[in-house]
């Protein structure tokens, strides 16, 4: 899911720095942990929950600010977008994918050892 | 007006020059969305991620009218290719 629009501030991208170090998995989707608003979004959380690790979700809907910065510190242009260990790993697709080649468990992994 | 199939596909092929391209259209009625299967050399030594951006870097002109794209496969022509059965034929003692 996405929509259209143009913008983001400078001192967004120190912000966003500090909100994916700071745990070591985060979820920036369309809506809550409990009640996504998205089925993209959905399907990560229930992956992420399957897994059993700890995640932050962040809801996008409601910070455009926030939203629109995303997508340029990740130059990715849909939500969800899941940080691991501070850095990008994908969207909802890429997500799947790993998840089933077992790649998104050894990420998660390391990120936890780390 | 919109994108069309049309649009997202030779955005593909003009960008990717895919060997296998398959679009279809998956909106459920909320605006364009669309799943995507590309299988292309430009893929080779590049993780899901990159491919995903390249994917993603050939629909931006579109991107403000889409609602969704779903990359579905994002292959190498090798990895396209059916996977080999392990040679099963060791020499009998």
């Amino acid at each position: 899911c996405l929509a259209a629009a143009a913008g983001g501030g400078g001192a967004m991208r120190e912000t966003l720095d500090k909100v994916v170090g700071a745990h070591k998995v985060v979820l920036f989707m369309k809506g809550t942990k409990d009640f996504p608003q998205c089925g993209f979004s959905h399907t990560v959380v229930q992956i992420l929950r399957s897994l059993d690790v700890p995640f932050e979700t962040l809801d996008v809907l409601a910070n455009e600010a926030l939203r629109q910065g995303l997508k340029e510190y990740s130059s990715w242009p849909t939500f969800p977008q899941l940080y691991i260990d501070g850095e990008f790993f994908g969207g909802c697709d890429i997500t799947v994918e790993a998840y089933k080649s077992g790649e998104l468990q050894e990420t998660l992994e390391k990120a936890m050892c780390s | 007006m919109g994108v069309t199939k049309e649009d997202v596909e030779s955005a593909i092929a003009a960008a990717l020059s895919p060997s296998h391209l398959v679009v279809t259209d998956t909106s459920g009625g909320c605006g364009a969305s669309y799943e995507i299967e590309v299988v292309s050399e430009k893929f080779e030594g590049k993780r899901l991620l990159e491919r995903h951006r390249l994917v993603n870097t050939a629909l931006a002109p579109h991107m403000a009218e889409i609602h969704a794209v779903s990359i579905k496969k994002a292959l190498t022509p090798a990895q396209a290719q059916p996977q080999p059965e392990p040679a099963a034929d060791k020499p009998q003692a």
